[in-house]
């Protein structure tokens, strides 16, 4: 495992430097991943050979651009195992993409009375969609609570999700807590209830395999920026018989079939989603960043995040006043370790660990309402990736000891 | 050790204030009262103020912040208080080119807070410097408006 990251870690030009004198040990890649040298390669190489508008020249770059285009929904196709590729949306990421399923989905088919079931986790991204859907509706929002580990409860969930649920809204894994929640229940008491389920995939997709037919998700989001591709560029999976029935949210050039003064009809699915120049570069990208996925393996991602995992927690346990959240069953959970120290406010901490090299976020994550259910501010975030290393584990448990030195009467 | 760099950010003075704040707690006879959020983190600050014949006569500040902006609400209460509206207004001026890097003409006037110049060189902390100032200053515009 250890040479297999460190292999891998050769890869990414931007992690070969140094920050503040320090080799950069870089644990944000809940916010964003780092891009290896085959994905830029492929950016610059599209640019230099391909680059024209896609769908609608007769020339030869075009129709270059437009195969490269295509052949990548294909293969976010297999990647996520969708039945086929009308039902893959390139959107800007999970964020626009829940946008759209909660303005075109939910307005269509949620009204006054009606239940929005979310979880407490949820990033805002998959909260305030839902929240404004509700406003302007006139629906009410549902939230499923936590247990004390982390995990969802699904006793709960079950009470919860009823006749009156239009929408079940969860996250796949928490970007703050790391747990992975059971998409599959949720969908089955979803579908029970006559509810869809949508999944934000945001923290799952680059982690481990996700199968979106076995999960049985109605719609299903993530962004290209956290699995080693570029920014601008993500996914909006929805169920042929959804998406069919759904009216296009964006209007303009590329997505229509015929215009008239007065009325037009829409392309099929899913370029009827998919108005204006699209972005292409960020589409080969992606391309690219499945292509290096694919050849390690998502379920060799998966274990060896597991095991950088199972390397760390026994010794941030050991450390006096550390404090960390989310399950400790590390079958339940991803490579995301939220925590404080006691006493030290996180702004400082991550600071601190800035001048060690080591990038790691501090903040609310963009999850307030979950800091408020677990009475935090904020806390400290370290989110680990393929290339990082055993190594880069005893840099960051060792900065967070001097840290700890450093500040020794507190800062709070 | 890097860590040695962050010896110039935290100064022991900054680290005192931050750890026995002055002026923290709340006002019973208050004039005027803000809330203000750092989105970035959700440290929130609340200022209350006793702003009578054109100057500020007492503050007090609460909320949850990290060593910078604790250390920092607590200099600029020592700082402001006694100052008219128009002198605090020009600190909290002085005080946001101090902590961008920029020359400032009278540091003196700033106090302890001076010590906060080390921020330049931390800039995605800068936020959690000026939160109290950014308070006081908006404060200050909003008493002013009620007057006219
Ligand atoms: C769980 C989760 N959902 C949604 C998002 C939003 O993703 P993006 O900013 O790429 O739209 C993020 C990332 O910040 C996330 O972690």
């Amino acid at each position: 495992m250890k040479l297999d990251s460190q292999r891998l870690k050769k890869d990414f030009p931007i992690l070969q430097q140094q920050v503040n004198d320090e080799p950069l040990i870089y644990l944000d890649n809940a916010a964003t991943t780092q891009k290896p040298a085959a994905v830029l390669d492929a950016l610059q190489m599209y640019y230099e050979t391909s680059n024209a508008n896609v769908h609608r020249g007769v020339h030869t770059l075009a129709e270059r651009a437009t195969n490269q285009y295509e052949a990548v929904r294909e293969k976010v196709r297999q990647f996520i195992h969708a039945n086929e590729t009308a039902e893959v949306i390139f959107t800007r990421g999970t964020t626009t993409s829940l946008n759209w399923i909660a303005r075109s989905y939910g307005e269509a088919n949620v009204f006054e009375g009606d239940e929005i079931v979310l979880t407490y986790m949820e990033h805002h991204s998959n909260w305030i969609p839902w929240q404004q859907l509700a406003k302007k509706t006139g629906a009410i929002l549902r939230f499923i609570p936590l247990l004390e580990s982390g995990e969802l409860d699904l006793k709960a969930a079950e009470e919860l999700i009823g006749g009156k649920t239009k929408i079940v809204a969860v996250s796949h894994c928490s970007n703050v807590l790391g747990v992975i929640n059971p998409i599959t229940e949720l969908a089955e008491m979803a579908h029970q209830a006559g509810a869809v389920v949508v999944v934000d995939g945001a923290q799952a997709v680059p982690h481990m395999p996700v199968d979106v037919q076995e999960l049985a998700a109605d719609f299903y989001t993530f962004s290209g920026h956290k699995m080693l591709g570029p920014t601008g560029i993500g996914i909006l999976y929805g169920k042929r018989h959804l998406l069919e029935q759904m009216e296009p949210v964006e209007f303009g050039g590329e997505m229509i079939e015929l215009v008239e003064e007065e009325d037009s009809t829409w392309k099929e699915l899913p370029w009827k989603f998919e108005a204006g120049t699209p972005n292409i570069a960020g589409v080969i990208g992606l391309g690219a960043a499945i292509d290096y996925l694919s050849t390690i393996g998502m379920e060799k991602v998966h274990i060896m995040e597991q095991e950088l995992i199972a390397y760390l927690w026994p010794q941030l346990e050991k450390i006096d006043g550390v404090t960390m959240y989310g399950p400790t069953d590390p079958a339940v959970r991803t490579g995301v370790v939220s925590f404080n120290l006691e006493g030290i406010h996180p702004h400082d901490v991550a600071t601190a660990m800035d001048m060690e090299g080591v990038a790691v976020r501090a903040g609310n994550h963009c999850a307030q309402p979950l800091m408020r259910r677990l009475n935090l501010q904020s806390t400290v975030r370290a989110s680990f990736y393929l290339y990082n290393t055993t190594e880069d584990v005893d840099k960051f448990v060792a900065a967070i000891q001097a840290v700890k030195e450093f500040f020794q009467y507190g800062t709070l | 050790m890097a860590l040695s760099k962050l010896d110039q950010l935290y100064r022991q003075v900054i680290l005192d204030h931050s750890q026995h704040p002055h002026h923290e707690g709340t006002l019973e006879d208050s004039t005027d009262q803000i809330e203000l959020i750092n989105p970035s983190c959700g440290d929130v600050i609340q200022l209350q103020l006793r702003i009578e014949e054109d100057r500020v006569q007492d503050i007090r500040f609460s909320g949850h912040g990290c060593t910078i902006s604790r250390a920092s609400a607590s200099m600029m209460t020592d700082v402001m208080i006694g100052k008219t509206k128009a002198e605090a207004f020009e600190l909290t001026q002085g005080f946001s080119e101090l902590v961008q890097g920029k020359e400032v003409s009278d540091v003196e006037a700033l106090g302890d807070a001076a010590l906060l110049n080390g921020v330049a060189k931390f800039p995605a902390r800068i936020k959690c410097a000026t939160l109290s100032w950014k308070a006081l200053e908006k404060a200050l515009a909003a008493a002013g408006q009620d007057e006219n």
